[in-house]
């Protein structure tokens, strides 16, 4: 009964955290918000893995002889180490887009770049200048 | 034996390559050396594939182990009749359009970054390769995201041109990434109840397992997940703009193969997956993939007809025709699924083919290309525009062309199962299609070109490719014994069942 | 002599040689100007083997290759086919002289691309008329569009322009929209697409289902010129007579009646729609054209546009003999096809022929000039006088039969729509004779002399008076239609 409890309780938090991204990732107008709330949702599944192979009381899963000990299974842990790197790029590749927009457009709030891009497209030059080529 | 060892070991060399080849690539600093690393790695990857297809074309089905590690343990790649097809039309179309990327590169990137450009090329092609061929859940989502972070540095770099370019990148990045987090969670959930990631191990266990409610949230996720990356609608709102701002190269090859894996990976999920468990997929398919492709058709056919600019157009055109391959897969007869897989093939000649022939105006133009931009384009640049026309007949499904087949075949599936109002929806909204297509049709052949409009010169460079495409598009017309054979060897190999 | 399998190749592909040799005869105007006739009587030859062969009772096959199950790319001539083909390459060995007669005669740009698509066009319409299945009809049906565009904008001028695109929009949008559909209907309900004597859909659709599949195929196929779908025709005659004549007069209106008695033929197969009424409707719809077209034909002053008009009533009479679906009137519409061909391309060679010598297009300039141009207006008045359908023209054995059809059917009111149509036809076409000879001259115009555009209208209507003697082989030929 305690463990099922005590397994509800980080599945609840898991869940909070999975809906404080998504909002953030929909809601927010900023870019870099928007990448805050991403890896806060990635990070939600992490513990979500992490959590599944969580057994109460279990140790690391080292054989050391004794058929009683429990152990926790590693390999969702194994996969959120993968997946964790994944992470990392993705919000990695996803601020270096963010520095390259907020030179190109001089803004990171998304309103303003659609607003910028209907200007500019409107009074473009036919052949773009390259400020944002570098 | 050098040559069994390289038979053996196909389906790793397909992925392999092109992601080894992606480094040396980067630090390459000489563009047309970058280029051939390319050309040499899909061209390797494309002769690998043609190879397993002839294998599997007796309904042989490869189980490669990486690092000789036993399934469940290792990670399995499985190569069957259906992946070998999608690999097939991939590694074809990747190496045609790595072939036109040459000039259509060197107009739009910038001399030092063409190292780096054909690195994340590489990492795409690879990635999709690894993603069609894996059988282990999780390794898809490795493949899913190298893919997918490749593509949005390669959409980036169409800021060279187009600043949008940026945000188109940024987006898919964020939402291919909550995709791809969507596809992991479900997995979580059916690793739970099967305590395996083989996709194999998972469907001989998914009908014992007490599954509950789990089983529904686990299976949901993981197609949310998919249907992002397939760019299904009502989830297909990052593609227009990726495929519009992309450079021409990245939009060709996009178009052509990108998605193609989503898919295959959406019907494995249905069909191999979740196999033992028809219940939900019987009702996912029939009440909610039909009616998004159905409505996918739609949306994609109608933004085109009101959409000026010609690539963002064809974007659009994508989507509609995303969703006529859904809408195959999803009618799951052996029918449905050939009718599919046949539209992926034609799919990616006739999409690779325009985009090569938007990448040659664009060129020239030396600006994006709308309708007021290519008036009058098909006397400036006969044998680009020309191409392009065969294509666009094509897609119209036009008989004699690929695209005649696929809507042939896919007709004929929805007849089958006797689901008369989607086959009116398909009837209108091919007959709506024709109305965007007459509309470039007619602004680049029936209209003179502007006055004082500078000559255009054509470039021969993708003269090649393009008019294999164009060509294969009337070879696959008249001849599609080949591809109609090989889909329902897929449709048999994906419907029977066990990875 | 050659064998079958050869005549059908050298049919299907002399007016392609043509089209491919023509820019490299162009270095010498009278090499390339010679191409067109001699690839006209290699072909037309080529036609009257098939034809005779067809006429023995058997049906010459040319596969090509299979695409899929049920759907092969192959030419197989029905005698219908065999008459079509017969018309289409005979008149073009007159109509490749007059065109060079005409264009040179105007002094006319782009000769050469002119040459090449007239040759396309042949080809298209050559294997329209031996496509061995829908599939392949369909396609060349198409080809025959596109190949016609650059005729018909030939001028580049901003109204060629209009006009091409009116003429594309409909001609294509139908064929796709409508037409496609129709075929791909077909073949999944039966698995084949081939044409069979005696027609294969009874049985296969739903009889209630089959006025729409018809309607499909009778508003698809956009070249037939039924009202509503009627607009592209006068908008094509923007485009050199030549074009006008052969195609808008013979090639590529007539690939759409074609078309249509095809399906009904050999498809529907007339006893399946006589019994369900299926093309009830069509028959109304195409009287409806008939007496609509021949009004509108009356208020033209414009000679092409008036001949245009009247070209869309005398379709109507071949797609009114189809819609009828009795073995008479069936073989009527097809003689109809024969003899409409040969007295409307006179009149249109001789309009032409009245533009380039005198520079006239309208009707009511064309007083007294008859005797100016003699041979001209008695052109005229003969094939006038064969669409009218006067005997001894051969344009009186089809209405004739046509008549004979309806009545027999029970459509008494066709009679009198049909009686109507010709007075109308009396008033309509000999006006311009009548005002040529009777009236006194209101405007005096210089004529030059071109013989090379009057002797093929003289031709012509000869032909005209020989087919009401010598109807015996197409009426052969048409009663094989219905015998299945």
């Amino acid at each position: 009964m305690i463990e099922q409890l005590a397994g509800s309780w980080n599945y609840i938090i898991v869940i909070i955290l999975m809906m404080t991204g998504l909002f953030m990732v929909i809601a927010r107008a900023n870019l870099v918000k928007k990448m805050i709330g991403l890896s806060i949702f990635q990070t939600s599944v992490f513990i979500f893995y992490i959590s599944l192979g969580k057994m109460a009381g279990g140790t690391a899963p080292i054989l050391d002889g004794n058929p009683d000990t429990l152990y926790s299974n590693p390999l969702p842990h194994v996969l959120i180490l993968t997946a964790i790197v994944v992470g990392v790029a993705t919000t990695a590749l996803g601020l270096a887009l963010i520095l390259r927009i907020n030179e190109a457009f001089g803004s990171v709030e998304e309103d303003e770049i659609i607003a910028a891009k209907a200007s500019q497209s409107l009074a473009r030059p036919k052949r773009p200048t390259s400020e944002a080529a570098e | 034996m050098m040559g069994a060892a390289i038979l053996t070991n196909l389906p790793a060399l397909l992925v392999v390559v092109p992601l080894l080849l992606a480094p040396f690539s980067a630090v390459l600093p000489i563009a047309g050396l970058a280029w051939v690393l390319a050309l040499v790695g899909t061209g390797i990857s494309f002769l690998a594939a043609l190879m397993l297809q002839s294998v599997t074309e007796n309904g042989v089905r490869i189980s490669y182990h990486l690092g000789n590690w036993e399934p469940p343990w290792g990670i399995e790649f499985v190569v069957d009749s259906a992946s070998s097809l999608t690999l097939v039309v991939m590694s074809g179309l990747g190496f045609l359009a790595t072939l036109a990327a040459r000039r259509l590169v060197a107009i739009e990137i910038a001399d030092k970054d063409s190292g780096k450009f054909y690195a994340a090329w590489l990492l795409v092609v690879g990635g999709l390769f690894g993603l069609v061929m894996t059988a282990d859940a999780f390794n898809l989502f490795v493949f899913l995201e190298i893919s997918a972070l490749a593509s949005v540095i390669l959409i980036g770099m169409g800021a060279g041109t187009d600043r949008r370019a940026l945000v188109a990148g940024y987006h898919y990045l964020v939402i291919g990434a909550v995709g791809a987090t969507f596809y992991v969670i479900g997995v979580g959930f059916i690793y739970a109840i099967t305590g395996t990631l083989n996709m194999g191990d998972m469907a001989s266990r998914l009908p014992d397992a007490a599954g509950g409610a789990a089983l529904y949230v686990g299976f949901g996720f993981m197609v949310a997940g998919m249907l992002v990356k397939a760019a299904i609608f009502p989830v297909h709102i990052w593609l227009p703009a990726a495929y519009g701002y992309a450079p021409s190269a990245v939009s060709t090859m996009l178009a052509a193969i990108a998605t193609k894996a989503a898919l295959y990976v959406l019907a494995r999920i249905f069909f191999t997956i979740f196999a033992g468990t028809p219940e939900i997929v019987d009702i996912a398919l029939s009440n909610i993939i039909v009616p998004l492709a159905v409505g996918g058709i739609f949306v994609g056919t109608i933004m085109a007809i009101y959409e000026a600019d010609i690539k963002k157009m064809f974007a659009h055109s994508s989507v509609a025709q995303i969703g006529y391959i859904a809408l195959g897969l999803a009618l799951a007869t052996p029918a449905g699924i050939s009718a599919g897989f046949i539209h992926i093939g034609n799919h990616a000649l006739i999409k690779g083919g325009i985009f090569m022939a938007i990448g040659g105006f664009v060129a020239a133009l030396g600006a994006r290309a709308s309708l007021e931009t290519i008036t009058g384009i098909g006397r400036r640049m006969p044998i680009t525009a020309t191409a392009f026309l065969i294509c666009g007949l094509s897609l119209a499904g036009l008989p004699l062309t690929a695209g005649f087949i696929s809507k042939l075949y896919l007709v004929r599936a929805i007849l089958e199962t006797d689901s008369y109002v989607i086959l009116a929806l398909v009837l209108i909204s091919s007959a709506l299609s024709v109305v965007y297509l007459w509309k470039v049709m007619e602004v680049m052949w029936m209209q003179p070109a502007p006055a004082r409009s500078p000559k255009l010169v054509e470039n021969p460079a993708i003269y090649l490719p393009l008019w294999m495409v164009a060509l294969g598009n009337i070879w696959f017309g008249i001849d599609a014994g080949w591809i109609v054979g090989a889909a329902r060897l897929a449709a048999t190999a994906l419907l029977g069942g066990g990875a | 002599m050659m064998s079958l399998h050869t005549a059908m190749l050298v049919g299907l592909l002399a007016p392609l040689v043509v089209a491919i040799l023509t820019p490299f005869l162009a270095v010498r105007h009278v090499w390339r100007d010679a191409a067109g006739p001699i690839g006209g009587v290699i072909t037309f030859i080529a036609a009257v083997h098939v034809a005779l062969a067809v006429l023995d009772g058997e049906t010459p096959r040319l596969f090509v290759a299979q695409i899929a199950e049920g759907l092969a790319l192959e030419f197989a001539v029905t005698p219908l086919g065999a008459i079509f083909g017969l018309v289409a390459s005979g008149l073009w060995i007159l109509a490749a002289l007059y065109s060079v007669g005409y264009m040179r005669g105007n002094h006319e740009k782009h000769q050469t691309r002119f040459a090449a698509f007239y040759a396309v066009a042949v080809h298209a319409a050559m294997a329209v008329a031996w496509s061995g299945n829908l599939l392949v009809l369909f396609v060349f049906y198409e080809i025959l569009t596109f190949s016609t565009y650059p005729l018909v904008t030939h001028k580049e001028s901003a109204l060629a322009r209009n006009a091409g695109r009116l003429y594309m929009s409909i001609l294509v949008g139908t064929s796709v929209v409508l037409l496609l559909p129709a075929v791909v209907w077909v073949w999944l309900s039966t698995g084949t697409l081939d044409f069979r004597p005696g027609g294969y859909l009874a049985g296969q659709i739903d009889p209630a289902m089959a006025p729409i599949l018809l309607a499909l195929f009778a508003f698809g196929v956009g070249k037939a010129a039924l009202m509503p779908i009627h607009r592209w025709l006068p908008a094509a005659m923007v485009a050199p007579t030549p074009v006008s004549a052969l195609l808008h007069a013979v090639a590529v209106v007539k690939a759409g009646v074609f078309t249509i008695l095809t399906v009904v033929v050999y498809v529907f197969g007339i006893d399946f729609l006589a019994e369900t009424g299926a093309a009830d409707w069509l028959v109304w719809l195409s009287a409806f054209t008939i007496l609509a077209s021949s009004m509108v034909a009356i208020t033209k002053d414009d000679i092409k546009a008036r001949l245009a008009y009247s070209t869309i009533s005398q379709l109507s009479y071949i797609v009114l003999g189809a819609a009828i679906a009795s073995s008479i009137a069936v073989q009527g519409a097809t003689l109809h096809i024969v003899m409409h061909a040969a007295g409307k391309i006179t009149l249109f060679f001789c309009a032409g022929a009245i533009y380039v010598q005198a520079h006239l297009t309208k009707i009511s300039e064309l007083d007294g000039q008859g005797r100016e141009m003699p041979w001209v207006f008695a052109a005229f008045f003969i094939g006038a006088l064969s669409i009218i359908g006067i005997p001894p023209l051969g344009g009186s054995w089809s209405k004739f039969m046509l008549m004979v059809g309806a009545v027999d059917s029970g459509y008494l009111v066709i009679l009198g729509v049909l009686g109507l149509s010709s007075l109308l036809n009396v008033y309509y076409l000999l006006e311009p004779v009548s005002r040529g000879f009777f009236r006194p001259k209101v405007k005096t115009v210089e004529v030059t002399s071109h013989p090379l555009v009057v002797i093929p209208p003289v031709l012509t209507a000869i032909l005209s008076l020989l087919l009401f003697f010598y109807v015996d082989f197409f009426a052969a030929l048409a009663k094989l239609m219905v015998i299945s």
